[in-house]
Protein backbone atom coordinates (compact mmCIF):
# COMPACT_ATOMS: atom_id res chain seq x y z
CA UNK A 1 0.00 0.00 0.00
CA UNK A 2 1.18 3.50 -0.77
CA UNK A 3 0.70 7.04 0.37
CA UNK A 4 -2.87 7.36 1.61
CA UNK A 5 -5.00 9.76 3.61
CA UNK A 6 -5.24 8.67 7.24
CA UNK A 7 -7.42 11.44 8.60
CA UNK A 8 -9.56 13.98 6.81
CA UNK A 9 -11.12 16.95 8.57
CA UNK A 10 -13.51 19.42 6.97
CA UNK A 11 -14.34 22.68 8.76
CA UNK A 12 -17.08 24.96 7.46
CA UNK A 13 -16.57 23.45 4.05
CA UNK A 14 -19.76 23.52 1.92
CA UNK A 15 -22.46 21.51 3.73
CA UNK A 16 -20.00 20.21 6.36
CA UNK A 17 -19.51 22.18 9.54
CA UNK A 18 -17.12 19.83 11.28
CA UNK A 19 -16.55 16.39 9.80
CA UNK A 20 -13.73 14.04 10.64
CA UNK A 21 -13.01 10.74 8.94
CA UNK A 22 -10.34 8.28 10.06
CA UNK A 23 -9.30 6.15 7.08
CA UNK A 24 -7.33 2.93 7.21
CA UNK A 25 -6.10 2.73 3.62
CA UNK A 26 -8.85 0.48 2.26
CA UNK A 27 -11.19 1.87 -0.43
CA UNK A 28 -13.87 4.12 1.04
CA UNK A 29 -17.56 3.68 0.19
CA UNK A 30 -19.62 6.79 0.94
CA UNK A 31 -23.39 6.45 0.73
CA UNK A 32 -26.34 8.68 1.53
CA UNK A 33 -29.38 10.33 -0.03
CA UNK A 34 -29.25 13.06 -2.66
CA UNK A 35 -27.95 16.31 -1.26
CA UNK A 36 -26.46 14.69 1.84
CA UNK A 37 -22.91 15.96 1.22
CA UNK A 38 -21.11 12.99 -0.38
CA UNK A 39 -19.65 14.77 -3.38
CA UNK A 40 -18.59 17.61 -1.08
CA UNK A 41 -16.33 15.15 0.77
CA UNK A 42 -14.50 13.98 -2.32
CA UNK A 43 -14.34 17.54 -3.62
CA UNK A 44 -12.47 18.35 -0.42
CA UNK A 45 -9.99 15.58 -1.16
CA UNK A 46 -9.56 16.87 -4.74
CA UNK A 47 -8.44 20.19 -3.22
CA UNK A 48 -5.44 18.39 -1.75
CA UNK A 49 -4.00 18.63 -5.27
CA UNK A 50 -3.11 21.76 -7.28
CA UNK A 51 -5.95 23.54 -9.08
CA UNK A 52 -9.57 24.25 -8.32
CA UNK A 53 -10.73 20.76 -7.48
CA UNK A 54 -13.30 18.50 -9.12
CA UNK A 55 -15.99 21.19 -9.37
CA UNK A 56 -13.59 23.95 -10.42
CA UNK A 57 -15.14 26.11 -7.73
CA UNK A 58 -13.69 29.43 -6.60
CA UNK A 59 -12.48 29.66 -3.01
CA UNK A 60 -15.44 31.74 -1.80
CA UNK A 61 -18.07 29.26 -3.09
CA UNK A 62 -16.57 26.66 -0.77
CA UNK A 63 -17.31 28.52 2.46
CA UNK A 64 -20.26 27.08 4.31
CA UNK A 65 -23.41 29.14 3.95
CA UNK A 66 -24.73 31.01 5.81
CA UNK A 67 -21.73 31.20 8.19
CA UNK A 68 -19.34 32.43 5.45
CA UNK A 69 -16.44 32.56 7.88
CA UNK A 70 -13.89 30.80 5.73
CA UNK A 71 -13.24 27.07 5.36
CA UNK A 72 -10.47 24.61 6.00
CA UNK A 73 -9.55 21.11 4.90
CA UNK A 74 -6.92 19.21 6.82
CA UNK A 75 -5.49 15.80 6.05
CA UNK A 76 -2.80 13.62 7.51
CA UNK A 77 -1.16 11.16 5.19
CA UNK A 78 0.19 7.80 6.23
CA UNK A 79 3.56 6.35 5.23
CA UNK A 80 5.20 8.86 5.12
CA UNK A 81 3.38 11.16 7.49
CA UNK A 82 2.56 14.64 6.24
CA UNK A 83 0.11 17.23 7.37
CA UNK A 84 -1.70 18.98 4.53
CA UNK A 85 -3.92 21.97 5.09
CA UNK A 86 -5.77 24.13 2.62
CA UNK A 87 -8.09 26.95 3.56
CA UNK A 88 -9.44 30.35 2.62
CA UNK A 89 -10.67 33.28 4.63
CA UNK A 90 -13.21 35.78 3.35
CA UNK A 91 -12.67 36.66 -0.28
CA UNK A 92 -8.99 35.60 -0.21
CA UNK A 93 -7.70 32.90 -2.52
CA UNK A 94 -6.97 29.48 -1.12
CA UNK A 95 -3.82 28.92 0.89
CA UNK A 96 -1.81 25.77 1.40
CA UNK A 97 0.29 24.64 4.35
CA UNK A 98 2.38 21.51 4.26
CA UNK A 99 3.71 20.21 7.56
CA UNK A 100 2.80 23.51 9.15
CA UNK A 101 4.63 25.71 6.64
CA UNK A 102 3.03 27.86 3.92
CA UNK A 103 3.59 26.26 0.51
CA UNK A 104 2.60 26.96 -3.09
CA UNK A 105 -0.37 24.95 -4.41
CA UNK A 106 1.89 23.17 -6.90
CA UNK A 107 3.73 21.56 -3.97
CA UNK A 108 0.63 19.50 -3.15
CA UNK A 109 1.17 17.55 -6.38
CA UNK A 110 4.51 16.32 -5.05
CA UNK A 111 2.85 14.68 -2.07
CA UNK A 112 -0.46 13.20 -3.21
CA UNK A 113 -1.36 11.99 -6.71
CA UNK A 114 -5.12 12.31 -7.12
CA UNK A 115 -7.34 11.38 -10.08
CA UNK A 116 -11.10 11.70 -10.36
CA UNK A 117 -14.16 10.80 -12.34
CA UNK A 118 -17.38 12.77 -11.81
CA UNK A 119 -20.77 12.60 -13.57
CA UNK A 120 -20.06 15.92 -15.35
CA UNK A 121 -17.34 14.07 -17.28
CA UNK A 122 -19.88 11.68 -18.85
CA UNK A 123 -20.04 13.98 -21.85
CA UNK A 124 -16.28 14.55 -21.96
CA UNK A 125 -15.76 12.89 -25.34
CA UNK A 126 -18.52 14.81 -27.10
CA UNK A 127 -18.12 18.25 -25.59
CA UNK A 128 -15.44 20.88 -26.16
CA UNK A 129 -11.71 20.17 -26.09
CA UNK A 130 -11.33 22.11 -22.84
CA UNK A 131 -12.67 19.28 -20.69
CA UNK A 132 -10.48 16.69 -22.43
CA UNK A 133 -7.43 18.92 -22.05
CA UNK A 134 -8.16 19.29 -18.35
CA UNK A 135 -8.56 15.51 -18.02
CA UNK A 136 -5.28 14.99 -19.86
CA UNK A 137 -3.48 17.52 -17.67
CA UNK A 138 -4.82 15.91 -14.51
CA UNK A 139 -3.39 12.58 -15.66
CA UNK A 140 -0.17 14.29 -16.71
CA UNK A 141 0.19 16.01 -13.35
CA UNK A 142 -0.02 12.61 -11.67
CA UNK A 143 3.13 11.51 -13.51
CA UNK A 144 4.93 14.88 -13.52
CA UNK A 145 4.19 17.18 -10.56
CA UNK A 146 6.30 19.87 -12.31
CA UNK A 147 3.62 20.03 -14.96
CA UNK A 148 1.72 22.53 -12.81
CA UNK A 149 4.69 24.94 -12.86
CA UNK A 150 5.09 24.65 -16.62
CA UNK A 151 1.38 25.32 -17.19
CA UNK A 152 1.45 28.34 -14.86
CA UNK A 153 4.51 29.81 -16.59
CA UNK A 154 2.97 29.24 -20.01
CA UNK A 155 -0.33 30.85 -19.05
CA UNK A 156 1.36 33.83 -17.44
CA UNK A 157 3.42 34.57 -20.56
CA UNK A 158 0.42 33.94 -22.82
CA UNK A 159 -1.82 36.34 -20.89
CA UNK A 160 0.84 39.02 -21.35
CA UNK A 161 1.11 38.23 -25.07
CA UNK A 162 -2.68 38.38 -25.43
CA UNK A 163 -2.65 41.81 -23.85
CA UNK A 164 -0.05 43.01 -26.37
CA UNK A 165 -2.20 41.60 -29.17
CA UNK A 166 -5.34 43.31 -27.88
CA UNK A 167 -3.52 46.61 -27.41
CA UNK A 168 -2.07 46.24 -30.95
CA UNK A 169 1.46 46.69 -29.59
CA UNK A 170 3.98 46.16 -32.36
CA UNK A 171 7.25 46.00 -30.35
CA UNK A 172 8.82 42.85 -31.85
CA UNK A 173 11.34 42.44 -28.98
CA UNK A 174 8.50 42.15 -26.52
CA UNK A 175 6.79 39.44 -28.55
CA UNK A 176 10.07 37.56 -28.97
CA UNK A 177 10.65 37.69 -25.21
CA UNK A 178 7.21 36.33 -24.35
CA UNK A 179 7.14 33.81 -27.17
CA UNK A 180 10.47 32.31 -26.16
CA UNK A 181 9.14 31.92 -22.60
CA UNK A 182 5.95 30.33 -23.96
CA UNK A 183 7.95 28.03 -26.24
CA UNK A 184 10.14 26.84 -23.34
CA UNK A 185 7.10 26.07 -21.22
CA UNK A 186 5.25 24.52 -24.19
CA UNK A 187 8.11 22.11 -24.80
CA UNK A 188 7.89 20.95 -21.19
CA UNK A 189 4.08 20.76 -21.29
CA UNK A 190 4.01 18.71 -24.49
CA UNK A 191 6.80 16.40 -23.32
CA UNK A 192 4.97 15.80 -20.02
CA UNK A 193 1.72 15.05 -21.84
CA UNK A 194 3.40 12.63 -24.24
CA UNK A 195 5.13 10.92 -21.34
CA UNK A 196 1.79 10.43 -19.57
CA UNK A 197 0.14 9.08 -22.72
CA UNK A 198 2.94 6.63 -23.37
CA UNK A 199 2.87 5.39 -19.77
CA UNK A 200 -0.90 4.92 -19.97
CA UNK A 201 -0.61 3.12 -23.32
CA UNK A 202 1.99 0.79 -21.83
CA UNK A 203 -0.22 0.09 -18.83
CA UNK A 204 -3.09 -0.89 -21.13
CA UNK A 205 -0.93 -3.43 -23.01
CA UNK A 206 -1.86 -6.93 -21.96
CA UNK A 207 -3.61 -5.72 -18.82
CA UNK A 208 -6.24 -7.96 -17.30
CA UNK A 209 -9.20 -5.65 -17.09
CA UNK A 210 -12.92 -5.69 -17.70
CA UNK A 211 -12.70 -2.23 -19.24
CA UNK A 212 -11.99 -1.48 -22.90
CA UNK A 213 -8.58 -0.18 -23.96
CA UNK A 214 -8.44 3.31 -25.45
CA UNK A 215 -5.96 4.53 -28.04
CA UNK A 216 -5.00 8.09 -27.21
CA UNK A 217 -3.38 10.83 -29.29
CA UNK A 218 -2.42 14.43 -28.62
CA UNK A 219 -3.58 16.66 -31.48
CA UNK A 220 -3.91 20.35 -32.35
CA UNK A 221 -7.27 22.18 -32.39
CA UNK A 222 -7.95 21.21 -35.99
CA UNK A 223 -6.67 17.67 -35.58
CA UNK A 224 -3.18 18.60 -36.79
CA UNK A 225 0.13 17.73 -35.12
CA UNK A 226 1.49 20.12 -32.50
CA UNK A 227 4.54 22.09 -33.75
CA UNK A 228 7.80 20.86 -32.23
CA UNK A 229 9.16 24.36 -31.61
CA UNK A 230 6.46 26.89 -30.83
CA UNK A 231 8.58 30.07 -31.04
CA UNK A 232 8.80 30.38 -34.87
CA UNK A 233 5.16 29.32 -35.21
CA UNK A 234 4.05 32.03 -32.79
CA UNK A 235 6.19 34.64 -34.55
CA UNK A 236 4.66 33.70 -37.90
CA UNK A 237 1.16 33.88 -36.42
CA UNK A 238 1.34 37.35 -34.87
CA UNK A 239 -0.85 39.03 -37.50
CA UNK A 240 -3.53 36.37 -37.36
CA UNK A 241 -3.45 36.37 -33.55
CA UNK A 242 -3.70 40.16 -33.48
CA UNK A 243 -6.84 40.00 -35.61
CA UNK A 244 -8.27 37.44 -33.19
CA UNK A 245 -7.06 39.34 -30.11
CA UNK A 246 -5.61 36.15 -28.62
CA UNK A 247 -3.12 33.34 -29.17
CA UNK A 248 -4.59 30.72 -31.49
CA UNK A 249 -1.74 28.24 -31.42
CA UNK A 250 -0.09 26.33 -28.61
CA UNK A 251 -0.56 23.65 -25.96
CA UNK A 252 -3.54 25.58 -24.54
CA UNK A 253 -5.43 24.57 -27.69
CA UNK A 254 -4.35 20.93 -27.75
CA UNK A 255 -6.94 18.16 -27.74
CA UNK A 256 -6.99 14.55 -26.65
CA UNK A 257 -8.28 12.16 -29.30
CA UNK A 258 -9.46 8.74 -28.15
CA UNK A 259 -10.56 5.61 -29.91
CA UNK A 260 -12.19 2.44 -28.59
CA UNK A 261 -9.26 0.22 -29.51
CA UNK A 262 -10.82 -3.14 -30.32
CA UNK A 263 -13.61 -1.56 -32.37
CA UNK A 264 -11.56 1.21 -33.93
CA UNK A 265 -14.38 3.66 -33.21
CA UNK A 266 -13.68 7.27 -32.11
CA UNK A 267 -14.80 7.83 -28.52
CA UNK A 268 -17.40 10.45 -29.41
CA UNK A 269 -19.20 7.86 -31.56
CA UNK A 270 -19.33 5.22 -28.83
CA UNK A 271 -22.46 4.48 -26.78
CA UNK A 272 -22.97 6.32 -23.48
CA UNK A 273 -21.94 3.26 -21.50
CA UNK A 274 -18.90 2.67 -23.70
CA UNK A 275 -17.78 6.29 -23.30
CA UNK A 276 -17.95 5.95 -19.52
CA UNK A 277 -16.14 2.60 -19.67
CA UNK A 278 -13.31 4.25 -21.63
CA UNK A 279 -12.90 6.89 -18.91
CA UNK A 280 -12.82 4.29 -16.15
CA UNK A 281 -10.37 2.25 -18.19
CA UNK A 282 -8.04 5.25 -18.55
CA UNK A 283 -8.17 6.11 -14.85
CA UNK A 284 -7.33 2.51 -13.98
CA UNK A 285 -4.51 2.33 -16.53
CA UNK A 286 -3.14 5.61 -15.18
CA UNK A 287 -3.29 4.20 -11.67
CA UNK A 288 -1.50 0.98 -12.70
CA UNK A 289 1.24 2.97 -14.46
CA UNK A 290 1.77 5.16 -11.40
CA UNK A 291 1.85 2.14 -9.12
CA UNK A 292 4.56 0.68 -11.35
CA UNK A 293 6.55 3.94 -11.58
CA UNK A 294 6.31 5.10 -7.98
CA UNK A 295 5.50 1.93 -6.14
CA UNK A 296 2.31 3.55 -4.94
CA UNK A 297 -1.08 3.92 -6.65
CA UNK A 298 -2.82 7.32 -6.74
CA UNK A 299 -5.89 8.26 -4.74
CA UNK A 300 -9.02 7.80 -6.86
CA UNK A 301 -12.18 9.86 -6.43
CA UNK A 302 -15.10 8.14 -8.14
CA UNK A 303 -18.33 10.09 -7.88
CA UNK A 304 -21.46 8.06 -8.69
CA UNK A 305 -19.43 5.65 -10.77
CA UNK A 306 -20.99 2.48 -9.35
CA UNK A 307 -24.52 3.55 -10.25
CA UNK A 308 -23.75 3.61 -13.98
CA UNK A 309 -22.28 0.12 -14.18
CA UNK A 310 -24.05 -3.23 -14.44
CA UNK A 311 -23.44 -5.68 -11.63
CA UNK A 312 -20.67 -7.55 -13.44
CA UNK A 313 -18.72 -4.42 -14.39
CA UNK A 314 -19.18 -2.99 -10.92
CA UNK A 315 -17.70 -6.10 -9.30
CA UNK A 316 -14.84 -5.98 -11.81
CA UNK A 317 -14.13 -2.33 -10.93
CA UNK A 318 -14.00 -3.14 -7.23
CA UNK A 319 -11.72 -6.11 -7.83
CA UNK A 320 -9.33 -3.99 -9.90
CA UNK A 321 -9.25 -1.22 -7.27
CA UNK A 322 -8.53 -3.76 -4.53
CA UNK A 323 -5.84 -5.44 -6.64
CA UNK A 324 -4.18 -2.05 -7.14
CA UNK A 325 -4.36 -1.32 -3.43
CA UNK A 326 -5.59 2.15 -4.30
CA UNK A 327 -7.38 4.33 -1.79
CA UNK A 328 -10.50 4.96 -3.86
CA UNK A 329 -13.18 7.19 -2.37
CA UNK A 330 -16.48 6.25 -4.01
CA UNK A 331 -19.94 7.73 -3.61
CA UNK A 332 -23.38 6.26 -4.25
CA UNK A 333 -26.92 6.93 -3.10
CA UNK A 334 -27.53 3.31 -1.98
CA UNK A 335 -25.23 1.40 0.40
CA UNK A 336 -26.24 -1.73 -1.56
CA UNK A 337 -24.16 -0.51 -4.51
CA UNK A 338 -21.06 -1.37 -2.49
CA UNK A 339 -22.23 -4.78 -1.24
CA UNK A 340 -19.83 -6.79 -3.34
CA UNK A 341 -16.89 -4.94 -1.74
CA UNK A 342 -17.78 -6.52 1.58
CA UNK A 343 -15.18 -5.76 4.22
CA UNK A 344 -12.58 -4.97 1.59
CA UNK A 345 -13.79 -1.37 1.98
CA UNK A 346 -14.51 1.08 4.75
CA UNK A 347 -18.10 2.37 4.72
CA UNK A 348 -19.42 5.78 5.66
CA UNK A 349 -22.96 7.10 5.72
CA UNK A 350 -23.70 10.77 5.10
CA UNK A 351 -27.01 12.40 6.02
CA UNK A 352 -28.26 15.96 6.17
CA UNK A 353 -29.45 16.98 9.62
CA UNK A 354 -30.58 20.45 10.57
CA UNK A 355 -28.93 22.08 7.58
CA UNK A 356 -25.57 20.36 7.91
CA UNK A 357 -24.02 17.12 6.76
CA UNK A 358 -23.30 14.38 9.27
CA UNK A 359 -20.74 11.71 8.46
CA UNK A 360 -20.47 8.42 10.35
CA UNK A 361 -18.64 5.18 9.80
CA UNK A 362 -20.94 2.18 9.48
CA UNK B 1 -16.27 53.85 20.61
CA UNK B 2 -14.52 56.99 21.76
CA UNK B 3 -13.00 59.42 19.33
CA UNK B 4 -9.26 58.90 19.09
CA UNK B 5 -9.20 56.06 16.62
CA UNK B 6 -7.63 52.68 16.39
CA UNK B 7 -4.70 53.38 18.67
CA UNK B 8 -7.02 53.92 21.54
CA UNK B 9 -7.65 56.39 24.28
CA UNK B 10 -6.58 59.96 23.96
CA UNK B 11 -3.37 59.58 21.98
CA UNK B 12 -2.86 62.98 20.34
CA UNK B 13 -3.69 63.20 16.68
CA UNK B 14 -0.09 64.01 15.60
CA UNK B 15 1.28 60.91 17.28
CA UNK B 16 -1.42 58.79 15.72
CA UNK B 17 -0.58 60.22 12.31
CA UNK B 18 3.07 59.30 12.92
CA UNK B 19 2.11 55.75 13.85
CA UNK B 20 0.00 55.45 10.69
CA UNK B 21 2.93 56.58 8.55
CA UNK B 22 5.33 54.20 10.26
CA UNK B 23 2.91 51.31 9.74
CA UNK B 24 3.32 51.78 5.97
CA UNK B 25 6.96 50.75 6.14
CA UNK B 26 7.78 47.23 5.02
CA UNK B 27 7.99 44.81 7.92
CA UNK B 28 6.04 47.07 10.26
CA UNK B 29 2.40 46.49 11.11
CA UNK B 30 0.22 48.71 13.32
CA UNK B 31 1.53 47.02 16.49
CA UNK B 32 5.22 47.25 15.72
CA UNK B 33 4.75 50.80 14.38
CA UNK B 34 3.26 51.77 17.71
CA UNK B 35 6.20 50.19 19.53
CA UNK B 36 8.71 51.97 17.30
CA UNK B 37 7.03 55.33 17.83
CA UNK B 38 7.00 54.75 21.56
CA UNK B 39 10.76 54.10 21.51
CA UNK B 40 11.26 57.31 19.54
CA UNK B 41 9.09 59.28 21.94
CA UNK B 42 11.03 58.03 24.93
CA UNK B 43 14.34 58.89 23.27
CA UNK B 44 13.32 62.18 21.77
CA UNK B 45 16.64 63.92 22.15
CA UNK B 46 19.04 61.08 21.37
CA UNK B 47 17.11 59.41 18.56
CA UNK B 48 13.97 61.12 17.34
CA UNK B 49 15.35 64.57 16.68
CA UNK B 50 18.46 63.40 14.79
CA UNK B 51 16.31 60.89 12.86
CA UNK B 52 13.83 63.60 11.88
CA UNK B 53 16.67 65.86 10.84
CA UNK B 54 18.38 63.14 8.77
CA UNK B 55 15.10 62.26 7.08
CA UNK B 56 14.34 65.87 6.25
CA UNK B 57 17.79 66.31 4.74
CA UNK B 58 17.73 63.14 2.66
CA UNK B 59 14.16 63.79 1.51
CA UNK B 60 15.44 66.99 -0.08
CA UNK B 61 18.78 65.74 -1.39
CA UNK B 62 17.92 62.21 -2.62
CA UNK B 63 17.75 61.72 -6.39
CA UNK B 64 17.79 58.98 -8.96
CA UNK B 65 21.04 58.81 -10.91
CA UNK B 66 20.38 60.16 -14.40
CA UNK B 67 22.53 57.46 -15.92
CA UNK B 68 21.85 54.23 -14.05
CA UNK B 69 18.79 54.82 -11.85
CA UNK B 70 20.67 54.19 -8.59
CA UNK B 71 19.49 56.32 -5.69
CA UNK B 72 22.02 58.82 -4.38
CA UNK B 73 22.33 62.46 -3.47
CA UNK B 74 23.56 63.86 -6.75
CA UNK B 75 22.38 63.79 -10.35
CA UNK B 76 25.07 61.25 -11.14
CA UNK B 77 25.70 58.57 -8.54
CA UNK B 78 29.11 57.76 -7.04
CA UNK B 79 29.44 54.60 -9.13
CA UNK B 80 28.73 56.33 -12.44
CA UNK B 81 31.05 59.21 -11.45
CA UNK B 82 33.94 56.85 -10.64
CA UNK B 83 36.18 56.37 -13.71
CA UNK B 84 37.65 53.17 -12.25
CA UNK B 85 34.27 51.55 -12.69
CA UNK B 86 34.24 52.12 -16.43
CA UNK B 87 35.16 48.48 -17.01
CA UNK B 88 32.92 48.07 -20.04
CA UNK B 89 30.53 45.91 -18.01
CA UNK B 90 26.97 46.93 -17.18
CA UNK B 91 25.01 44.83 -14.72
CA UNK B 92 21.22 45.10 -15.18
CA UNK B 93 19.15 44.70 -12.01
CA UNK B 94 15.45 45.03 -11.22
CA UNK B 95 15.76 47.12 -8.11
CA UNK B 96 18.13 49.36 -6.16
CA UNK B 97 18.02 46.69 -3.43
CA UNK B 98 19.71 44.28 -5.86
CA UNK B 99 22.39 46.88 -6.65
CA UNK B 100 23.00 47.37 -2.95
CA UNK B 101 23.25 43.61 -2.42
CA UNK B 102 25.89 43.33 -5.16
CA UNK B 103 27.79 46.33 -3.75
CA UNK B 104 27.67 44.91 -0.24
CA UNK B 105 29.11 41.65 -1.55
CA UNK B 106 31.85 43.65 -3.34
CA UNK B 107 31.87 41.15 -6.19
CA UNK B 108 31.23 43.44 -9.15
CA UNK B 109 33.53 46.28 -10.23
CA UNK B 110 31.62 47.63 -13.26
CA UNK B 111 28.53 49.82 -13.50
CA UNK B 112 24.80 49.17 -13.17
CA UNK B 113 21.49 49.83 -14.82
CA UNK B 114 18.49 49.77 -12.49
CA UNK B 115 15.22 48.99 -14.27
CA UNK B 116 12.89 49.63 -11.35
CA UNK B 117 10.69 46.64 -12.15
CA UNK B 118 9.97 44.03 -14.81
CA UNK B 119 8.05 44.02 -18.06
CA UNK B 120 4.38 43.20 -17.59
CA UNK B 121 1.85 43.86 -20.33
CA UNK B 122 -0.97 43.08 -17.89
CA UNK B 123 0.25 45.74 -15.46
CA UNK B 124 0.99 48.21 -18.27
CA UNK B 125 4.72 48.21 -17.53
CA UNK B 126 6.51 48.58 -20.86
CA UNK B 127 10.14 49.12 -21.92
CA UNK B 128 9.91 52.92 -21.48
CA UNK B 129 8.79 52.58 -17.86
CA UNK B 130 11.88 50.45 -17.25
CA UNK B 131 14.29 52.81 -19.01
CA UNK B 132 15.29 50.09 -21.46
CA UNK B 133 15.73 52.60 -24.33
CA UNK B 134 18.23 54.43 -22.06
CA UNK B 135 20.12 51.18 -21.55
CA UNK B 136 20.35 50.57 -25.29
CA UNK B 137 21.68 54.09 -25.76
CA UNK B 138 24.22 53.61 -22.95
CA UNK B 139 25.51 50.45 -24.57
CA UNK B 140 26.07 52.37 -27.80
CA UNK B 141 27.77 55.41 -26.22
CA UNK B 142 29.65 54.00 -23.22
CA UNK B 143 32.08 51.57 -24.87
CA UNK B 144 30.35 48.51 -23.42
CA UNK B 145 31.79 45.00 -23.77
CA UNK B 146 29.30 43.04 -21.74
CA UNK B 147 25.79 43.42 -20.37
CA UNK B 148 25.15 41.12 -17.40
CA UNK B 149 21.48 40.38 -16.76
CA UNK B 150 20.97 39.85 -13.03
CA UNK B 151 17.19 39.46 -13.13
CA UNK B 152 14.97 37.16 -11.09
CA UNK B 153 14.03 33.72 -12.38
CA UNK B 154 10.32 34.64 -12.44
CA UNK B 155 8.37 34.65 -15.72
CA UNK B 156 8.37 38.48 -15.75
CA UNK B 157 12.06 38.64 -14.85
CA UNK B 158 13.00 36.27 -17.65
CA UNK B 159 10.71 38.01 -20.16
CA UNK B 160 12.56 41.22 -19.34
CA UNK B 161 15.91 39.47 -19.78
CA UNK B 162 14.86 38.09 -23.17
CA UNK B 163 13.64 41.50 -24.24
CA UNK B 164 16.93 43.17 -23.43
CA UNK B 165 18.96 40.39 -25.04
CA UNK B 166 16.87 40.60 -28.21
CA UNK B 167 17.02 44.40 -28.30
CA UNK B 168 20.84 44.30 -27.91
CA UNK B 169 21.38 41.47 -30.39
CA UNK B 170 22.11 43.91 -33.24
CA UNK B 171 24.76 45.83 -31.25
CA UNK B 172 27.14 42.88 -31.00
CA UNK B 173 27.71 43.44 -27.28
CA UNK B 174 28.04 40.23 -25.28
CA UNK B 175 24.95 39.52 -23.15
CA UNK B 176 25.32 37.18 -20.18
CA UNK B 177 23.18 36.16 -17.24
CA UNK B 178 23.93 35.06 -13.71
CA UNK B 179 24.61 31.35 -13.41
CA UNK B 180 22.10 28.89 -12.04
CA UNK B 181 22.14 28.65 -8.31
CA UNK B 182 20.06 31.78 -8.05
CA UNK B 183 16.94 30.17 -6.61
CA UNK B 184 13.83 30.22 -8.81
CA UNK B 185 11.92 33.36 -7.94
CA UNK B 186 14.56 34.13 -5.34
CA UNK B 187 15.44 37.75 -5.16
CA UNK B 188 19.05 38.83 -5.39
CA UNK B 189 18.67 40.90 -2.29
CA UNK B 190 18.21 37.75 -0.22
CA UNK B 191 21.26 35.87 -1.48
CA UNK B 192 24.35 35.69 0.66
CA UNK B 193 27.55 37.27 -0.60
CA UNK B 194 29.23 33.95 -1.42
CA UNK B 195 26.33 32.75 -3.57
CA UNK B 196 26.15 36.10 -5.35
CA UNK B 197 29.87 36.06 -6.12
CA UNK B 198 29.71 32.49 -7.41
CA UNK B 199 26.67 33.25 -9.57
CA UNK B 200 28.46 36.26 -11.04
CA UNK B 201 31.75 34.46 -11.74
CA UNK B 202 29.97 31.56 -13.42
CA UNK B 203 27.83 33.78 -15.63
CA UNK B 204 27.04 32.41 -19.04
CA UNK B 205 26.07 33.72 -22.43
CA UNK B 206 22.35 34.43 -22.54
N1 LIG C 1 -21.13 26.66 0.28
C1 LIG C 1 -22.12 25.84 0.72
N2 LIG C 1 -22.66 26.03 1.94
C2 LIG C 1 -23.64 25.21 2.39
N3 LIG C 1 -24.14 24.20 1.68
C3 LIG C 1 -23.63 23.96 0.47
C4 LIG C 1 -22.60 24.76 -0.08
N4 LIG C 1 -22.29 24.30 -1.31
C5 LIG C 1 -23.11 23.25 -1.51
N5 LIG C 1 -23.93 23.04 -0.46
C6 LIG C 1 -24.95 22.03 -0.28
O1 LIG C 1 -24.38 20.78 -0.01
C7 LIG C 1 -25.37 19.82 -0.21
C8 LIG C 1 -24.75 18.48 -0.54
O2 LIG C 1 -24.06 18.53 -1.75
P1 LIG C 1 -23.37 17.26 -2.40
O3 LIG C 1 -23.15 17.61 -3.81
O4 LIG C 1 -22.21 16.83 -1.59
O5 LIG C 1 -24.52 16.17 -2.26
P2 LIG C 1 -24.45 14.62 -2.60
O6 LIG C 1 -24.54 13.90 -1.33
O7 LIG C 1 -23.29 14.34 -3.46
O8 LIG C 1 -25.83 14.46 -3.38
P3 LIG C 1 -26.16 13.71 -4.78
O9 LIG C 1 -26.44 12.29 -4.41
O10 LIG C 1 -27.40 14.40 -5.22
O11 LIG C 1 -25.02 13.88 -5.70
C9 LIG C 1 -26.29 20.38 -1.28
O12 LIG C 1 -27.59 20.46 -0.76
C10 LIG C 1 -25.75 21.77 -1.53
O13 LIG C 1 -26.78 22.74 -1.66
MG1 LIG D 1 -23.10 13.94 -5.49
ZN1 LIG E 1 24.59 55.86 -11.64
Amino acid sequence: MGLTIATLTLSHFRSHRAARMALDGRPVAISGPNGAGKTNIIEAVSLLSPGRGLRRASADELARRPDAIGWKIRAETAAPLHELETFAEGADSRQVRIDGKPAPQAALGRILRILWLVPAMDRLWIESAEGRRRFLDRMTLSFAPDHADAVLAYEKAMRDRNRLLKDMVSDAHWYVALESQMADAATRITANRHHALSRIAAAQQGAETAFPAAELALIGPEGEDIPEDLAPALAANRRRDMAAGRTLLGPHRADLAARYATKGVPADQCSTGEQKALLISLILANARALAADLGTPPILLLDEVAAHLDQHRRAALYDEICALGAQALMTGTEPGLFDSLGNRAQSFAVVEEGGMSKVSET
Amino acid sequence: MAAGGAHGGDTPREIEALIDLMARLPGLGPRSARRAVLVLLKRRGALMAPLAQAMAQVAVSARDCRICGNIGTSDICAICADDRRATGEICVVEDVADLWALERAGVFRGRYHVLGGTLSALDAVGPEELRIPDLIERVATEATREVILALNATVDGQTTAHYIADALAATGVSVTSLAQGVPIGGELDYLDDGTLGAALRARKSF
